[in-house]
């Protein structure tokens, strides 16, 4: 393989603000990249890094402007180059590949109109570097993405192909032209595990051919661990670690990377997840010093003083903190395991036999069983459209549409949970998906919370009331001045804490949890995902955990079932299931699941 | 958004199309279907509300003075002593046939009086629907291209002021201007003769369009804007620009036919909104529309004449509505062609 | 590419979401939110403080008809020679009344009925909405003259005429609302409860339907007026010798050189009434939609005061 070549993007010191104030969503960012190399910018929301991902096009969104620094793409400076100037490079020179192709994707033109117009847009560039015919070239475009074989693609409209495919016509659209840059913002969020390996490796392939430097921006760690050869790991706007991707993983100086890692699941072990408190802070409330200093374990009254400058650790490493003494070398942190036991079903509190469900004519669940233990966390997982929302759902009574059995504690449930008793509503809790909608935005959280105490125990006092969900508030770590406050008001992670409060404040024995940690950042997901697994212990509850993030599920259950187009595949001890699963379905799921590999760590872009 | 697609299914590609109906043909056959059982209920209402006139017809033309033999005479010349299926019946019979009754004011035939002002009226709201669909629709599309400019502003602003005047002070408004007080350029009441055709004289046409037209623009414009700036700000318009697209071809080739759903929705508003705006505008022009010819009705309590210009009306309205769904639909290519 | 990206959240702080007060608060603190209330006010109080001060009776004959303005008649007289500034300051309040009454008779029916239909959805919704379709194929003015021929023009009827012709129109708007809100994961966990369904209408929805509501509630006031105001100029709101101003703009219009302060008064005060009322609907229209932006997304986004949604 061609080795890392010259230069071909530098930002040096690039600041961007809210338009007309000194608000700074993004401040002092400087990286390079040589053609040939993919460089990894990882943060999570509020980091600025899609922020950043645009600048690399010149762009920048409405209410923000570039307040200092260069941006150089080749030899041009994207900040002050002229409209024109962007025009002839942006498709050409620099390309784009967004997070969501459909919404990416013009819904009113045909697939073949957007992949062309590319060629008609840049008609030198291309006649410069030799492409020949475009109609040819376009074709060899599509066979290099994965997409030759598919008949009447060009005539087709976006919503009629599938994520994936989608994605791989963005990914034509971008490369035809033989960009010498290529910025990719978090391409596989919305596809599954198995297409997300199958379009990483197509980005992979086809930067490695044309020698492309590639910077590829993403919350997830895992993903990025396996094709990057560099990170820059952001925050709060900054660059707060970058360096090779063996360096970072290996010996993270910053103690946000370090805990970064630390909350990021594996599918290899079984530990325990140790989340960031707090939140990472708001554009205009930013404090003094270093903006990680509130939430560090390592701060000391010198961080809180001023900016903090960045340190140079041997082998190209830089980090922007003032206690790298203390962090430089491996993290020695031990991992700590999570029991395996309880892996038997005793007590069983949930019983699911034979439950077919449909959605009208199209069946969703065929013939799935599992069952639930007291004490007991069972997990399951799918990809989107294995079934596993709705079975959710059924156990619940929220979907009606079923045939089989739904037991809980050995006796059969009605379908509909208007039928259920009191009893029964009670002790099966489900924590939705969505934090933003789970909550009324017109109730306080204390409102909210005594709900569900209201309507099964009207008859409590209003102090037994009070009592009962100021502990339960505390129980999710939340303060007693959440009382008052209204749901917009919280983050993501609160908001579901609450949810979670809500669930628990009348002392259920089931908690269905449906994808609870979605959408959420992985520090995030980290402190509710090991919120849940203490409280579960303590409250010896049953858990049925539903979530297409496979490595999550080392971390809180110790079953797991495993869906695929309605039907269980698999099914055993989560130990079992993950080392050596029996069945090819779960086999090749378990080879697609990208991996952190901490410690010593090689990269990727394979030899040709 | 991401939250959504992330659960977007990645399944097989396109299956071939099954073999239900076209979805243009299917809706358009459910959308008539509708519309003729809502004209039909349509027609019930209209009926049942001039059965329920307390007293009857007979002594609404008659007066109180009438006796009771004249009354009976004319009740049972208008078929009131039959039962009320059977003079709905007739009624309906009728107007399938084209024989829709006579009028109780003179006499005349029905369709004599409706006729000619129907096509005046059709005249009155075409002319007065495309120029305001033109002018709208370019405004609002410039206004969106050229977001927060002065124009924008100064435009969204007397848009807003204008929208809701009732047509009938901007007909006096602009009877005030061009007719009477300020300039004497145009005639205030039209002095077209019942029967004849509104085209022989456009000149008075022109305030009674003018007026229908300053109304209804501004609400045009500001949709369309809205359309547009809608799709100007979408991520697949922000991705043309990140392919290096030229400006004007990501206007009008992506941009704007996004914009023409919704766009047609408004515009089938408009025409439905001008089939009532005539009302006040006729009378005002004394333009031979039916709008001045359903006030007279009401004025004199003219039933059969009410009756089927309420009739007329109602057809005019699922028409429309029909071809705005449809050509809406047409636009949407994820509607047109299912997956 | 529009999740809650470092862009979102980086705009301006939370801002509380709030009922119907904060609402009517924030629009009336936008620079179109003012100038609307304050010609709405002007006018009400022009209705409302009217018939105290005028300083003749509206309905006596005082000065020649079509007299110019002078000393006894400032605005001079109409078509029957009466003061045309008390019959103005008389003439509001009933339109006012009427509109308002007119307003809210459409809009509790079409909220309750739009309510029902999205949320129980079913039979209950094909009923209502093909009731709404068939209601829907008469334009409201016509509909309200329909009424009008049949049972004689009298307020009470036309404020019933109008109310029902504002109900479909409202009701699909609202059914539309409460669809987006059914769907909602927080109405399904207290469905979840067990909670009786009409609870759950009044108690999860309906507060969350405050923003389309205000909204529906402006436009409609502001059509009621129209509508009204357009009915008595063609001779069916009040029966003469009512002082309505779309009456006088009617009966005055023959006189239009004459006196054109006969018509043009009750005409200007009648546009100022429209302008107002559309305007700051319209601020509200944009608070709301800044609002439910930011709940949608769960981020912090929400424009600026007064910038185009």
């Amino acid at each position: 393989m061609t080795p890392p070549g010259d230069v071909r993007v530098d930002v040096q010191g690039l600041r961007i603000v809210l338009a007309g104030s000194s608000v700074d969503v993004v401040d002092d960012v400087s990286f390079q990249v040589r053609s040939g190399e993919l460089l990894g910018l990882v943060g999570e929301s509020g980091s600025g890094k899609t922020t950043v991902a645009l600048a690399l096009l010149g762009h920048v969104r409405r209410g923000l402007e570039v307040a200092a620094g260069r941006v150089l793409v080749g030899d041009n400076d994207m900040v002050k180059a002229s409209e024109q100037q962007l025009q002839r490079l942006r498709g050409a020179e620099v390309v784009y590949i967004p997070q969501d192709p459909a919404s990416a994707l013009n819904p009113v033109l045909r697939i073949g109109t957007q992949l062309t117009e590319v060629f008609q847009a840049h008609r030198q560039v291309a006649a410069a570097k030799h492409l020949g015919d475009p109609k040819a070239r376009l074709r060899q475009t599509l066979e290099e993405v994965g997409l030759g074989k598919t008949p009447q693609l060009l005539k087709a409209y976006p919503h009629q192909l599938s994520g994936g495919q989608q994605q791989r016509a963005v990914l034509a659209m971008a490369f035809a032209l033989r960009p010498s840059v290529i910025v990719l913002d978090e391409p596989t969020t919305a596809l599954d595990v198995t297409t997300q390996r199958h379009v990483l490796d197509t980005v992979r392939r086809l930067c490695g051919a044309y020698g492309v430097a590639a910077v590829y921006i993403s919350h997830d760690l895992a993903v990025v661990g396996s094709l990057a050869n560099t990170l820059t790991v952001m925050y709060a706007g900054k660059v707060v670690e970058s360096g090779t991707t063996a360096a970072v993983f290996g010996r993270p100086a910053h103690p946000y990377t370090r805990r970064l890692l630390r909350a990021i699941p594996s599918p290899e072990r079984s530990e325990v997840l140790e989340g960031i408190e707090g939140q990472p802070p708001h554009p205009t409330r930013r404090p003094r010093g270093c903006d990680f200093a509130p939430r560090c374990p390592m701060a000391a009254p010198a961080c809180s003083d001023g900016p903090v400058p960045v340190v140079s650790l041997p082998g190209g490493h830089l980090v922007r903190c003032l206690r790298t003494k203390l962090t430089t070398g491996p993290d020695t942190r031990h991992p700590v395991q999570i029991s395996a036991s309880r892996a038997d079903a005793r007590d069983t509190q949930l019983r699911v036999s034979g439950l077919s469900a449909r959605y009208g004519t199209t069946e969703a669940l065929c013939d799935v069983s599992l069952t639930v233990g007291r004490d007991q966390c069972v997990a399951l997982v799918g990809e989107s459209g294995s079934g596993k929302t709705t079975l959710a759902r059924c156990v619940v009574g929220l979907h009606t549409s079923w045939s089989g059995q739904v037991q809980f504690r050995g006796q059969d449930l009605p379908r509909s949970a208007q039928q259920r008793r009191p009893q029964v509503l009670q002790a099966i809790q489900y924590i939705f998906q969505n934090p933003y909608t789970a909550l009324n935005p017109r109730k306080t959280i204390g409102q909210i919370i005594e709900r569900p105490l209201h309507h099964f125990h009207p008859s409590l006092s209003r102090s037994e009331r009070d009592e009962r969900v100021t502990r339960v508030l505390s129980d999710v770590a939340l303060g007693p001045d959440f009382w008052s406050r209204h749901p917009d008001q919280l983050s993501g992670g609160e908001r579901q804490r609450v949810a979670i409060a809500r669930a628990l404040v009348v002392s259920p024995d089931l908690l269905v949890c449906d994808e609870i940690t979605s959408a959420l950042d992985v520090s995030v997901q980290a402190t509710i995902v090991e919120l849940l697994r203490r409280l579960q212990a303590e409250r010896h509850l049953s858990l049925l955990f539903i979530t297409h993030n496979l490595a999550l599920v080392r971390s809180i259950a110790q079953t797991v079932t495993v869906l695929s187009g309605g039907k269980v595949v698999e099914n055993g001890p989560v130990k079992r299931v993950f080392e050596r699963p029996e069945n090819p379905y779960t086999v090749r799921l378990m080879e697609d699941v990208p991996k952190v590999v901490r410690g010593e760590q090689q990269p990727r872009l394979p030899a040709p | 958004m991401s939250l959504n697609t992330a659960l977007a299914s990645d399944v097989a590609p396109p299956r071939p199309r099954a073999t239900a109906p076209h979805p243009v043909t299917r809706l358009i056959v459910q959308r008539v279907a509708l519309g003729v059982v809502t004209l039909w209920v349509v027609s019930v209402i209209i009926f049942a509300a001039t059965v329920a006139l307390p007293g009857n017809a007979a002594t609404a033309i008659l007066g109180h003075s009438a006796t009771p033999a004249q009354l009976h005479a004319l009740e049972a010349q208008l078929h009131l002593n039959r039962p009320v299926f059977d003079q709905y019946g007739s009624w309906i019979g009728g107007i399938l046939t084209g024989h829709p009754g006579k009028s109780l004011a003179n006499g005349m035939p029905v369709w004599s009086i409706v006729g000619p002002a129907v096509l005046n009226s059709a005249v009155l709201v075409a002319v007065s629907g495309i120029i305001a669909s033109i002018v709208g629709v370019t405004l609002g599309v410039v206004a969106a291209v050229r977001k927060d400019s002065l124009f924008d502003h100064a435009s969204s602003v007397l848009a807003l002021a204008v929208t809701s005047l009732p047509e009938f002070v901007v007909a006096i408004t602009l009877i005030i201007l061009f007719a009477t007080v300020v300039w004497h350029v145009l005639p205030a009441v039209s002095l077209l003769a019942p029967g004849t055709h509104a085209w022989a004289s456009p000149r008075e046409l022109i305030l009674p369009v003018a007026t229908l037209v300053i109304v209804t623009v501004p609400y045009i414009t500001r949709m369309t804007r809205a359309a547009m700036v809608e799709a100007l700000a979408s991520d697949y318009v922000e991705m043309a620009r990140l392919k290096g697209l030229p400006t004007r071809r990501i206007l009008v080739v992506h941009a704007l036919p996004n914009a023409v759903a919704p766009v047609v929705q408004v515009l089938g508003l408009t025409f439905l909104y001008l089939a009532g705006g005539i009302v006040v505008v006729e009378y005002v022009f004394a333009f031979p529309g039916i709008g001045e010819s359903l006030v007279n009705a009401v004025t004199n309590r003219d039933v059969p004449v009410i009756q089927m210009i309420v009739l007329l009306l109602a057809g005019f309205y699922v028409l429309v509505n029909i071809i705005a769904d449809v050509v809406a639909l047409l636009a949407t290519p994820r509607r047109r062609l299912p997956r | 590419m529009a999740t809650a990206s470092d862009v979102t959240v980086a705009v301006l702080p939370a801002r509380r979401h709030g009922g119907w007060a904060a609402i009517l608060r924030r629009a009336a603190s936008l620079p179109r939110g003012r100038v609307g209330l304050g010609l709405l006010g002007l006018v009400v109080a022009v209705a409302v403080v009217g018939p105290f001060v005028a300083p003749h009776s509206a309905t006596a004959s005082i000065v020649a008809p079509f007299a110019g303005p002078s000393r006894q008649a400032i605005l001079g007289g109409d078509v029957l020679g009466r003061d045309v500034l008390s019959r103005v300051l008389d003439g509001g309040w009933v339109l006012l009344a009427m509109a308002a009454a007119a307003t809210a008779l459409g809009v509790a029916l079409g909220t309750a009925s739009g309510i029902a239909a999205g949320y129980l959805q079913g039979r209950p919704d094909g009923i209502i909405m093909r009731t709404v379709d068939v209601l829907l194929a008469f334009p409201q003015l016509v509909f309200a003259l329909l009424l009008v021929s049949i049972l004689g023009p009298t307020v009470w009827l036309t404020v019933l005429a109008v109310g029902l012709s504002h109900a479909p129109q409202v009701a699909r708007v609202m059914r539309s609302a409460t669809l987006d809100v059914s769907e909602r994961d927080f109405v399904k966990a207290t469905e979840l409860l067990g909670v009786k369904r009409r609870r759950i209408m009044t108690e999860e929805i309906l507060p969350n339907l405050v923003s389309p509501l205000m909204v529906e509630i402006g436009l409609r006031l502001t059509y009621s007026i129209v509508i009204i105001a357009g009915l008595s100029f063609l001779g069916f709101g009040q029966p003469p010798p009512a002082p309505n101003w779309g009456i006088m703009i009617n009966e005055n219009r023959q006189g239009l050189v004459l006196n054109p302060w006969a018509v043009v008064v009750p005409a200007i005060l009648i546009a100022l009434l429209t302008i107002g009322a559309s305007t700051f609907t319209d601020a509200v229209a944009r608070v709301t939609i800044g609002i439910d932006r930011e709940a949608e997304t769960g981020a912090v986004l929400a424009p600026a005061a007064g910038e185009e949604p």
